[in-house]
Parts: structure tokens; sequence; C-alpha cells
């Protein structure tokens, strides 16, 4: 498979189609790059989401290359894509080269988003490619002087049933050529991006590469460490190197700036435009060093957050911004007053950071009037917008190019970074590369909510619930928007003062669970600063899915125990279908004993174990996790020891792919509960790096996760980008309640919170 | 005043002039010689993805003044193995599809391939504790133990 060098800025999609197939981008030398970087920003006029062109190409020699207009955050969904496509093309799945996320040659399908990439991204490049094969078939007829009826393909050879040596390629019918066949585009773009499509599908039971799992392509050029691999790897000519002086204190802002303490650092200067400030330099480390010794005097504003031990209480006090009621079925207050019993819990989650491998870096060129910025964002479409306003220009004349950056899990810094890189390398006039310092992607990235959750229900005499409240109250999960589009959503375009544009939005728990009377709702209240917060939040994998459904699913626990039940046959009671099918699955896996939660045996050794279950649901997608843990009753030490995981995504695209991509929602899922908790005081944020910041070790890692994919071929599929992070918190309070009795309702599960509850 | 330095790096000898010879030794590969990895992750050898071997030893190249490596033999991960002749970890990495950004990956094997060479056939528990300490925020330290354990049974 050939891979994209992201230098590929030259490339235009005639370039594409007359590569003959090869596609094979080179390693453009560093001295053409600026150059070429610049000549796709010329193109005539944007893609045209309605003609299919716009999205495939067949070269030559009969392969294809898709235009995906999303990217890959390392999980293989440009893999399954091509899977998808080749199916449909009947075309083995190594013949479909995937190009994603450069705006001058794809239409904007969102970028990376929701866990939507297989399921609306899968969904519109399977239509393109039907209708690319419905053509081509009619073509071949044509010149085969037979009817469409009689045609059969494979491996991109059209022949005729009965005659097979009357046949033709791909490659011989449109290779190198447009197809000109417009397409009916339900006229969105983004995530939402469509086509109305009567070409026939292929059915399920005749798949052949849906199914399979062919491996990524991205994996040989990392573990080589091929050039260019990453955003923080691109270079031109002439390039400056940047780093950002962020205030010390959350809401000041910089009095004066002292130019002559870089004076003897070579070539370091300072580049500053309304609150923001940034230093450059011809050399990294002399950049780096100038931000060190950069002495700014800074206003002192008043403390901007609370003390963090009154985190939640300051949420539970805080003004209303916006209540939605999400779900709303029967009489709650009626069947709660009727119930047997009723319980009643209250949950805590605290900020959280994506804490990305690295900080992000981005690099931006501006020549002739064009501005090209290479990004690690997940939606480099939106980037592109966002420079446009950021810097006044017409969206034509600015071209994004993602390029792998360090982790990739929702809104992370990567979205400043490219419009502060924009903004530098116009303020220069020179290529500019930003990157961030630790800090800045763990004290500085948008954060994930702190939030509380109220859940209040009555079980009837059976142990059923008849009435189930949950409300959710925190800070805004839009805080700042999920892109970069509106610079108002940017720390630059917010010291700049731009109007700001606060989205009011969290969520309730998803589940099927057969409740007569439910009421589910979510309050958000303001942030602590308004503007250029180190705490604003924003969209972190599975957004508001992990605090949510640790209430949700640690309640439903506690229910169990009130109703006297085992958890797995307290919620078979409650489920049905594909749900109750899921939690068997996981329960059989695990080698689950039916009982009623609770410590058995020796509860007071030094180690006890426990074991927990949850089940949670995300557009469709329905993850069962159950676990076991250890806790070591001296120290309050937690060890997520093992884990077995039913996952019922619908049709499996690639299962060697989606077993990773799962694995590491698992993994990440279990550091966020066990560990991840983002400090602060009263006047700035106290996480700054690892130490401050801790994620889980390799040591604490389980020993084993066994994963049952539940395939439903004939189904669409919904997702596994993000789902199987919302159970994990779940599953490990309430395997931590039978280890040891205690109920753990505020995470981290970190030692302290646990020490103390063993006498 | 610009020191003048001397580096062995993946075998090709090098001499640099530099501002700082306190300078790390990252900042050299990556800017001075326009090597693609190792990576910076957090400056504070906290994280590892800035890995080297210096002299055989694992070392994280973004605390390593230049002026301590003066003369020393450097190897990245881009000369630990090719596509060609691939190291064994870089041949279980990708028969285990283990990385997912694969940004921290610098750390993982080249401290892995260290370890691999003083302990050819580690257990389950002197992987880990090997490579304690590394940073993978995409979660993929399974794939990270099974590649290891694949790699060693390959050597």
């Amino acid at each position: 498979m050939t891979q994209h060098s992201p230098l590929r800025a030259h490339l235009t999609r005639r370039g594409i189609l007359q590569g003959g197939g090869a596609l094979v981008v080179s390693f453009t030398a560093p001295a053409t790059i600026a150059a070429a970087a610049t000549a796709t920003a010329a193109r005539p006029k944007p893609l045209d989401p309605v003609q299919l062109d716009s999205y495939l190409v067949i070269h030559k020699n009969g392969s294809a290359t898709l235009l995906f207009g999303k990217i890959d955050g390392g999980q293989g969904t440009d893999v399954g894509i091509a899977q998808i496509v080749a199916e449909e093309l009947d075309l083995p799945a190594d013949k479909v080269a995937v190009l994603m996320g450069d705006t001058a040659l794809t239409v904007n399908q969102g970028g990376a988003s929701g866990s939507f990439g297989i399921i609306w991204g899968g969904r519109a490049m399977r239509k393109v490619a039907a209708e690319a094969r419905r053509f081509l078939l009619a073509r071949a007829a044509e010149r085969l002087g037979v009817p469409v009826e009689k045609l059969t393909v494979s491996d991109g050879v059209i022949s005729v049933v009965d005659a097979p040596r009357k046949k033709i390629g791909y490659g011989q019918l449109i290779g190198g050529k447009f197809f000109n066949l417009p397409l009916k585009w339900n006229g969105k773009d983004g995530i939402q991006l469509d086509f109305t499509s009567d070409a026939p599908l292929k059915k399920p039971a005749d798949y052949k590469v849906v199914g399979t799992s062919p491996k990524r392509r991205d994996v040989k050029p990392k573990v080589f460490a091929q050039p260019a691999t990453y955003v923080s790897d691109i270079r031109l000519p002439g390039m400056l190197h940047a780093r950002v002086i962020r205030p010390p204190v959350a809401g000041a802002t910089a009095n004066a700036v002292d130019e002559t303490s870089i004076k003897s650092i070579p070539g370091a200067r300072i580049v500053q435009q309304g609150g923001y400030i940034a230093v450059v330099a011809e050399k990294e480390w002399n950049a780096i060093r100038a931000a060190q010794a950069l002495k700014v005097s800074w206003s002192q504003p008043a403390p901007a957050f609370v003390e963090p031990a009154q985190l939640y209480d300051h949420i539970r006090k805080a003004p209303v911004r916006e209540r939605k009621v999400e779900k709303q079925v029967g009489n709650v207050d009626t069947a709660m007053a009727g119930a047997t019993k009723v319980v009643e819990a209250d949950y805590e989650w605290p900020f959280q950071s994506h804490a990305s491998m690295g900080s992000a870096a981005a690099v931006a060129a501006l020549k002739d009037g064009k501005l090209t910025v290479w990004t690690g964002t997940q939606k480099p479409h939106y980037a592109q917008q966002g420079v446009a306003h950021l810097l006044d220009m017409p969206l034509e004349q600015v071209h994004a190019v993602w390029v792998t950056g360090p982790g990739s899990y929702g809104r992370n810094d990567a979205g400043d970074a490219a419009l502060e890189a924009a903004f530098l390398a116009k303020a220069t006039g020179r290529p500019v590369r930003v990157q961030g310092m630790r800090a800045e992607g763990i004290q500085w990235d948008p954060k994930a909510p702190a939030s509380v959750h109220h859940a209040k229900a009555g079980l009837d005499a059976a142990g059923k619930i008849v009435a189930y409240h949950f409300e959710s109250k925190g800070f805004s999960r839009l805080e700042i928007d999920s892109n970069e589009s509106d610079p108002a959503h940017s720390l630059i375009g917010q010291q700049w003062g731009l109007p700001l544009k606060p989205i009011q939005s969290f969520g309730v728990p998803d589940e099927d669970y057969q409740v007569p009377n439910r009421l589910m709702a979510w309050e958000t209240i303001p942030p602590f600063l308004e503007r250029v917060s180190p705490l604003r939040t924003s969209h972190q994998r599975d957004p508001v899915g992990p605090q949510i459904h640790f209430a949700s699913e640690s309640f439903i626990d506690e229910l169990a125990l009130a109703a006297k039940a085992d958890p797995v046959e307290f919620r078979l009671r409650h489920l049905k279908g594909r749900d109750a099918a899921a939690v068997k699955a996981a329960a059989e896996k695990f080698g689950w004993q039916p009982r009623v939660a609770g410590p058995t045996g020796n509860s007071k050794a030094d180690i006890v174990t426990g074991r927990g279950i949850a089940y949670a649901k995300r557009l469709g997608t329905i993850v069962v996790v159950a676990a076991e843990v250890e806790v070591d009753r001296r120290s309050g030490k937690v060890r997520a020891k093992r884990y077995a995981v039913a996952h019922d995504c619908g049709c499996v695209v690639n299962p060697a792919l989606l077993h990773n991509t799962i694995e590491g929602n698992i993994v990440q899922a279990t550091s966020r509960s066990l560990w991840e908790e983002v400090h602060f005081d009263p006047h700035k944020v106290t996480s700054v790096d690892w130490e401050t910041y801790p994620i889980l070790d390799i040591t604490e890692a389980p020993e084993k996760i066994d994963i049952v994919l539940l395939d439903h071929r004939e189904l669409p599929p919904t997702g596994a980008g993000e789902p199987s992070s919302r159970p994990v918190a779940g599953a490990l309070a309430n395997a931590i309640f039978d280890a040891t009795g205690v109920r753990l309702r505020r995470a981290p599960f970190r030692p302290e919170a646990l020490k103390g509850s063993f006498a | 005043m610009a020191t003048k330095i001397h580096l062995v790096v993946d075998g090709k000898p090098h001499s640099l002039s530099v501002d700082d010879p306190n300078m790390p030794l990252l900042y050299a590969l990556r800017d001075e010689l326009g090597m693609a990895n190792p990576h910076f992750g957090c400056g504070l050898a906290q994280c590892g993805a800035c890995t080297v071997h210096v002299n055989g030893q694992a070392t994280r190249s973004c605390v390593t003044p230049l002026s301590a490596v003066k003369d020393a033999k450097i190897t990245t991960l881009a000369g630990l193995g090719t596509q060609d002749h691939p190291h064994p970890l870089q041949a279980a990495y990708v028969e285990e599809q283990v990385p997912q950004c694969g940004y921290c990956i610098n750390g993982w094997i080249m401290t892995a391939a260290a370890l691999l060479k003083s302990n050819p056939h580690p257990s389950d528990e002197e992987i880990r504790k090997g490579l304690s300490g590394l940073k993978c925020r995409c979660g993929t330290h399974m794939a990270i133990i099974r590649a290891v354990k694949r790699a060693a049974q390959m050597a």
C-alpha cells in the first residue's frame, strides 16, 4: 500500500488522476515544499460535494483512491473505510488508497467526530462506491455488448458471466478520467454529509472484504520512523520556531513585556498582538530558552477558581445556565410515591485532561497571500475556517493539511496550535512551527467537564425499577466548541477579545433498561472564568459518557443491592434483545457466578478481590464491561486485574482493529477512573505534567482483557471509537464495592479515596 | 560562542556547532540533524517519547545535555532497524499492530530493545517493570506487552 507523504500539498485532484494508480508522492525535498504548499490553494473552485469525482478516483491500473474528508486517530478508520469501499467496488482492500483530511483534496466530512467515522463516513462512501460500480457496469455493458445482468465483477475486472474471456477492467473504462457523475447530495457538510442513492448495495451474506482484518497503513511509517509522519516533523525552509507565553495565573493579562530579558538569546524575538504573546527564534532550543527567560509583568486578578475541596459544592449551588429534560416517560413522582423501596445517591466526577502524549504542534506558511497550515487537529476543515476567520482571509486562500498528531481524543490543544501557527506565520512573514511545552497539553488544553449526578429510583415488591429519576449538573461539555471553526473558541481569539459564544450542552444516560416511569435531565453552570480559562471545557473522548455512566451504572448496582439481587440478574430483569445478549456474553466470558454484591470470604485480608459489571449504549453500540479488581486494604490502591468485554456495534468491519480500539478505550478509561483528576488552586491549574497528572502505568495495566465481538453483519455499523470508554468506571466502582463493601461515589478511585475506609 | 560537538548517530559521524552546549540532545537530533525521531513529549524525562540509545543505554534525550554525550554513539529508532532488516521489536510491533497515535513509540521500543539485550527472555512481570514509567496515552499497553513477548520469541 502506498503511503502518502503529508508534504503532498502540491497534489491536485487532476494530479491524482494522472498518477496512473501509483500515487506515490515521494518525499518532497524541503526546498520545493514552500512553493508546493500553495499550489493547491490556487484551485479555481472548492471541491463540489455533488460530484462523485470529489470522493473517488480510479487509476489506469484499476486501483482506486478515496478522497475522505475525515481523519484517523490511530484506530484504523481509513482501513475500515477502504474495506467498505472495496467491498462495493469488488476490489481487494489494498487496492483502495485513502487520502484524508486535506482541505484542498477532500470535501468537509467533519473530520474525526463522535465515533461517526465508520457509521456515517462509511455510509456515505459506501454509496459513492456503489454509484461508481453501477456506472462502470453500465459502461462495460455498452463496451462488451451485453446487458448489465450478464456481467460479474472480480478484483476490478468486469466480465461476461457465460463468456469470461469477454472482460474489461475499471482502469480501461475510467482510469485517469473523471466520472462527471452528479450524486444526490443531502446538502449537508461535516459528519452529516450523505447521499440518496438507489445503486444496488452488496448483500451482507456476500461480503468478502468487510469482516476481514487487513492491517493499518500508518503502523510501518511509525515503527520505522519515516520522515514527516507527525505534524511536529514538518519542516519548511526558513522556518521559525515559536513558543507561546501563557498567563501564570488564570485571568491575568500582560501589562508589560521586557524585550531586554531575551536579548542574549540568538535570534529570539517577541510577537505580540492583543494580549497574545509568543517568542520566535531560528533555533527551537533558543525559542524555548527565550520563553523561559522572557520577563512579563502580569496583572494580578482575583482568584478565578474555588478551593478544590469546594468544587462539587460549587457545582451544586451554582446558577443554572440551561436545563434540558432529555427523556421523560410516564409519571416518575406518582410511581416513586407508590414504590416499595426508594434508593437515592449522588456521584461526582472531576475535570480531566486530554493530556495527549505530546502537546500540540502546528506549522504554517504564508506565500503569495495564501496560507497553508499543517495541523494535527481532528477536524482540519474547521481549522481552515478558523484560520480564515482569525486572519480575515477568504476561505479559498487557506489550506489545512492534517498530519498525525500526538494523540487525538477530541478537542485537545491541537486547534489552538493551528490558529496560533497561522497567526505567527502571518505576523512574521516566515513559515512558523509552534509546539507546546508539556504544560500546554495538560494545564491549558480544553478539559472534560466536572459534574455531579443525582439518581433516585423506586423498586416494587418484585425488585423491579418502577420509577427512575437521573439528573446531571456540571460545566457545559461545549464551553469551547468541539471544533476550531470560530476563533471565539480558541485561546488566541479569546485573548484578542472576540465575543464569547459558549454552547450549553451535557447529556443523559444512554441505556435501554425497561422502566415504565423515568425522567432524565441535565443542567449546565457558568464557567469559573469566561475567557482564556485553563479550565474551559469541551469534548474529550466519549464526551460526558464516562462521568454519566459512572453514576448511572454505579446506581444500578446500588438498586440491585437494595433488591438483594445479583448485579447481572438485576440488569437482565430490565433488559431485552441485543442489550440482554451483551450482558450475558460479558458475564459468560468473565465466568460470573451469581450472588449479591459485597465482600465474601476473608474481607479483612490485606488484599481483597471483587467483581463488577456495567452496561451502556452509545449511538446504538452496546458495551458491557465485567471487571475484576484487587484492592490493597493497607494502601487503598486498586488494581484493575481483569476485564471481560462484550461489544456489539452492529456489523464488524475489521475485527482485529476493532479489538485494539476497544482495548485502548478500556485501558485509557481505566486510567481516567483510577487516577485522573485535574488539580487546581484558586489561581491556576496545578496539573502541569505527568507527576501532577498521573496516568496508568504499565505495571498497573490489566493482566488480561477478553473481548467478545457480537457481530451483526446484517446491521449497519454503529461506531466503536468511544463507546467502550463509558462503562469502565462503573464496572470498577461496582467491583470495588464487591471487594470491600465501600461504595465510591466520587472519581477517581485513588488510594487516598479508599485508604481511610478500612478500620 | 558556538561550541563544536561530535556525535555518531545511527552509524554516521556528525560535527555540530551549537549556541548552547547544555542544549538537550533531542534538539540536536531533530533540529540540527533533521531527524523525525525521537519526539518531544514532556521535556522532563517523565514520558520516554524522546528515548534513544547512548552507547547502548536507553536514555531520555530531552534532558541529556549535548555536553554529556560528546563523541557518544547514538542509536535512534530509525537506526534500530529498517523495513528490510527490522529489529525483532519493530517486526513484532507491525505484527501486533501496536501503536495507535504512536507518538510514544521511541520510548517503548528503545527501552524494550535495551531490556531484551540484557534479558532476552523476560517474564511478563519483568517486561512490565522494565518498561515502567513510560507513558502511552492511547492505552496500547496490552499490545505492547504482546509485542515484547513476541519479539523475545523471535530473537
